[in-house]
């Protein structure tokens, strides 16, 4: 049992939000029950391109206990049809003209309850003339492929954007000049984030007072707000987001999705609040996918393994609308240009196509900061295929090439600055926990007993915290962050924040942030957040950027607060401000200790003692830019092996190092690397969406979707340096993503060198046993 | 149709469909809203329930199943007082982050260690086989199982 109850920066401190959770007192979204609230379905398309000739909602509407169906048509009157995506493009909300992808919304049922919702969903007739699909994202751009967007005036093909970074020539030269390149396609599948509770609202528009409040599964409420004021007409200041506990997001819950629009529109019409919960099969059907990259990796470097050029070549499946997470225009394959990451490359280039799709729309960043998933997979297993052509130890090879601790701070040659950071340290802490000879040796042994065991590498920096808000925004907002805090007269503190916690545990780490700056303890501070009426303006929790932006402006805010109370302090103490210095926990007057006041005491002066000239009261707030963005960075080591027979993989190990920065709940940060391990380990293993020729979705629930469960996950080791952000005032950097960016390549790196012996030197992901099997077969290996 | 059971330790009734699924009538009837749901295919445990105190998936029991048995959620795992030695190992050991799988977890491993009161870690994985987690790789609940199986009296909140 816990006895201390002064945390602070640093601790362990179990999480001050599991009191509700662990006796089944959270509030997800489908727990809102409001007094004549309505249920709601949505109709969805069974062909993945369709047009519409007519939609017949007679039946429906006369089923007892329907109040209403909308369809498109009726949207298109109000105009809101079509509504814009975070990536500056449109998106059917219900469909007008035809359906785009399989899993389409088509009409949106209010009832009494959800199962008569479901039957009257079976009652819409609608008349569909299907087309010709576009599956396969390299042939979207082919001589006579349907036209998917034909709603966009003007419209002859499927791109979507071409884009290119770094320097063209510079890299060819490289190209020109080196004793070796290599070359090597792979595809990232398109995956699912898949949190454990889908999305949804309750929708609840008061006819009195014309407000709109709206329970929403969002990881940005403000930014949702502003975007439903935009696109509805309605007043921001009426209208209210309130998003509950949120039951994990991962980027699912970014994006505004037809439900909630429908949802609204629906309690707007009917005066009476409606709820819309996805189905599981709606989840993986219909909200935004991640990843769906084809990517070429190519190094150029010299016979000795020093690498002088890469080039990056990407074919990104958006689907059937342009609904990718990234933080401005400017950004389509959101960052992917890190792709250099942790090595020191003098040329490199990246370029890309994007294209449209009978697909659902997206792609998002599933536990990534904006395709940084793709580009870290793209280097480290082009790294490996470069290892193999040179015969050299991937190790050896990566060593050869990081970015070397006196580079800090680097400028990549695509034009990060990175904040810090010791590549080797990471390296060299990842194989003293592998025991990296011994693994050799243990692999040698199993080699000659015929058993088939790899060992893989990743190597990486992440970079993530956007903004800055000149470099990144959504829909013009700028990406900063906000904290607003309040100390009562009795020292206790109240701490509003912009950011929306997905299970992330800001109420604890956010607290502890106050207490490292204010001297009081962590139990003393609440924190506020996902309520738009009850918290200041910020841009949300995705893209590891809550620490980063939200956690600097805690401290900020804090440090504020604490100037001051220096003068209510100073005042107490009948000493000037400038007398007055802090301990780091009281204020005391310089040269006699014996003269302090803790933030408990001032903060009882603030309301009862208050010097001349200035205001009552103990609060601040405080709206953070950052001024980079901040760089983790993991080295991971994975070990597996692979059975002769099925085709199975089984991670044996996984050893996982980070450097995070400062960590400020170190239980938190290690339980958020464990999930994120599983998560990407669970990618290269398992995790698919995949259509079939005439875009059926073969993957549309948790039989066909297939996570990591607790048989497959394996025990993780875990390893940290720190290397303080010099970005952030913490020193701390962002950190739940890293493992899902760093592992894929590790787990497939794995397979790859446990298969290399028989000739193998790519697979794509996931490595299930068919796949596995197959590769075993095709290259002679006997079960 | 009419359907009485015990949940929690009263005798609740009500007028149900027959389509009825548990897991609907114990969150939307009963308004016991700690048992979750998220997958529809009894995949992911998150509606575990237990039925005459073994786990089940609700969202594959209908609710007239449960008729004249006893069922128990998150809710009634615990005196209302005092936390039981899992609930408090999940806590303990940071065995949860966004909590949706939680109820479920616990409400499966309260069973389990009531049948094996000392398991193995490789027992514990497989109990908790048919709960999904996506936030926690799994290796803090097999810790807060683990906690629980040591920790024998309850504790006091």
């Amino acid at each position: 049992m816990e006895t201390d109850s002064r945390h602070t920066m640093g601790d362990r401190m179990l999480r001050k939000e599991d009191g509700r959770f662990i006796r089944g007192k959270g509030n997800y979204v489908d727990d809102v029950r409001l007094p004549s609230m309505l249920h709601s379905a949505i109709l969805r398309s069974p062909f993945a391109h369709a047009r519409i000739n007519n939609i017949d909602t007679s039946a429906a509407l006369e089923l007892e206990g329907v109040h209403a169906v909308i369809t498109g048509e009726d949207l298109a009157a109000q105009g809101l049809a079509w509504m814009p995506t975070l990536a500056g493009d449109t998106q059917a909300v219900l469909a007008t003209d035809k359906v785009r992808f399989q899993g389409q919304e088509v009409a949106f049922v209010v009832a009494d309850d959800k199962y008569v919702a479901q039957d009257a969903l079976e009652l819409i007739d609608v008349d569909y003339e299907p087309l010709e699909v576009i599956v396969d994202s390299r042939k979207a751009l082919e001589e006579g492929a349907p036209i998917i967007r034909d709603d966009k005036e003007g419209k002859e093909d499927n791109r979507i954007f071409s884009w290119d970074a770094g320097d063209k020539e510079a890299t060819q030269r490289a190209f020109e000049r080196a004793e070796v390149t290599v070359s090597q396609d792979m595809f990232y599948p398109r995956c699912h984030p898949a949190p454990m509770e889908t999305c949804g609202a309750v929708a609840d528009y008061d006819v009195s007072t014309g407000k709109m409040t709206l329970h929403m599964t969002s990881q940005a409420p403000h930014a949702h707000r502003t975007l439903f004021a935009m696109v509805s007409g309605l007043p921001e200041h009426q209208i209210r987001i309130i998003s509950p506990d949120i039951g994990g997001g991962f980027g699912n819950k970014v994006p505004i999705y037809p439900g909630y629009v429908c949802a609204a529109v629906a309690s707007l019409i009917l005066g009476q609040p409606v709820k819309w919960m996805e189905s599981r099969s709606d989840n993986l059907m219909s909200t935004s996918f991640a990843r769906d990259y084809h990517m070429t990796g190519e190094i150029a470097a010299t016979s000795d393994g020093e690498i002088l050029g890469v080039r990056s070549t990407i074919l990104a499946d958006h689907g059937a609308f342009d609904a990718h997470a990234q933080p401005g225009e400017q950004y389509p394959t959101g960052f992917f240009p890190i792709f250099t990451s942790c090595y020191d490359v003098p040329a490199a280039y990246a370029a890309a196509t994007g294209v449209y799709s009978n697909k659902a729309p997206g792609g998002i960043a599933y536990r990534c900061s904006f395709r940084v998933t793709e580009a870290i997979y793209l280097m480290e297993r082009t790294m490996d295929v470069l290892a193999d052509e040179l015969e050299m130890d991937p190790v050896e090879l990566r060593r050869k090439n990081f970015v070397k601790k006196e580079q800090m701070p680097y400028v990549s040659v695509m034009g990060w600055e990175y904040d810090g950071g010791d590549y080797d340290a990471g390296l060299d802490e990842a194989l003293r926990i592998a025991g990296y000879e011994e693994l050799l040796e243990e692999q040698k042994k199993a080699r000659e007993e015929g058993r088939i065991m790899g060992i893989g590498f990743s190597t990486f920096t992440e970079i993530v915290g956007a903004g800055p808000g000149k470099k990144c925004h959504i829909a013009g907002i700028e990406m900063f962050d906000s904290a607003e805090l309040r100390l009562h007269p009795t020292g206790k503190a109240i701490l509003k924040l912009g950011v929306k916690s997905q299970g992330q545990g800001h109420e604890t780490t956010f607290a502890q942030i106050v207490a490292g700056e204010l001297g009081i303890p962590a139990e003393n501070v609440e924190v506020r957040e996902g309520d738009t009426d009850n918290t200041p303006f910020g841009l949300g929790t995705y893209a590891s950027r809550s620490t980063p932006v939200c956690g600097a402006a805690t401290a900020i805010v804090s440090r504020k607060v604490r100037e001051k109370g220096k003068k209510i302090a100073a005042h107490m103490l009948e000493a000037s401000a400038e007398d007055m210095e802090w301990t780091g926990e009281r204020f005391q007057v310089k040269g006699s200790p014996d003269r302090g006041a803790t933030m408990e005491e001032v903060s009882f002066a603030a309301y009862t003692n208050v010097p001349d000239g200035e205001e009552a009261g103990l609060e601040g707030v405080t709206y953070y830019d950052p001024p980079e963005m901040t760089y983790p960075f993991g080295a991971y080591i994975c070990v597996v092996e692979i059975d002769r027979g099925t085709g199975q993989v089984e991670v044996k190990r996984f050893i996982a190092v980070d450097d995070c920065g400062v960590r400020i709940n170190p239980m938190i940060v290690e339980g958020q690397m464990h999930g994120g391990l599983a998560s990407g380990i669970g990618t290269a293993l398992m995790e698919v969406i995949e259509f079939d020729e005439e875009g059926n979705h073969l993957n549309s629930s948790f039989m066909d979707y297939l996570m990591l469960t607790s048989m497959e996950a394996p025990s993780y080791e875990l390893g940290e340096i720190v290397t303080p952000s010099t970005h952030h005032p913490l020193g701390a950097r962002g950190v739940a993503e890293s493992p899902t960016v760093g592992s894929p390549p590790a787990v497939v790196n794995a397979v790859v060198d446990a298969l290399s012996p028989y000739g193998v030197r790519h697979l794509d992901m996931p490595l299930t046993p068919a796949r596995v099997w197959a590769a075993l077969r095709e290259n002679g290996v006997d079960a | 149709m009419r359907i009485s059971m015990n949940v929690n330790g009263q005798t609740r009734e009500a007028d149900v469909e027959p389509r009825l699924l548990l897991v609907h009538f114990v969150r939307d009837v009963l308004e016991l809203t700690g048992t979750h749901w998220s997958c529809d295919t009894s995949n992911c445990g998150a509606c575990t329930v237990q039925l005459d105190g073994e786990p089940v998936k609700s969202c594959t029991v209908l609710a007239v199943r449960a008729n004249g048995h006893e069922v128990t959620t998150i809710e009634g795992i615990w005196s209302g007082t005092e936390l039981t030695p899992m609930q408090e190992g999940f806590r303990q050991e940071h065995g949860l982050q966004c909590g949706f799988c939680t109820p479920g977890m616990i409400l499966t491993a309260t069973a389990f260690l009531e049948n094996n009161p000392d398991p193995t870690e490789a027992e514990i994985r497989e109990a908790i086989s048919g709960n999904l987690c996506r936030c926690t790789g799994y290796e803090n609940i097999i810790k807060a199982v683990q906690w629980a199986a040591n920790s024998r009296e309850g504790v006091s909140v």
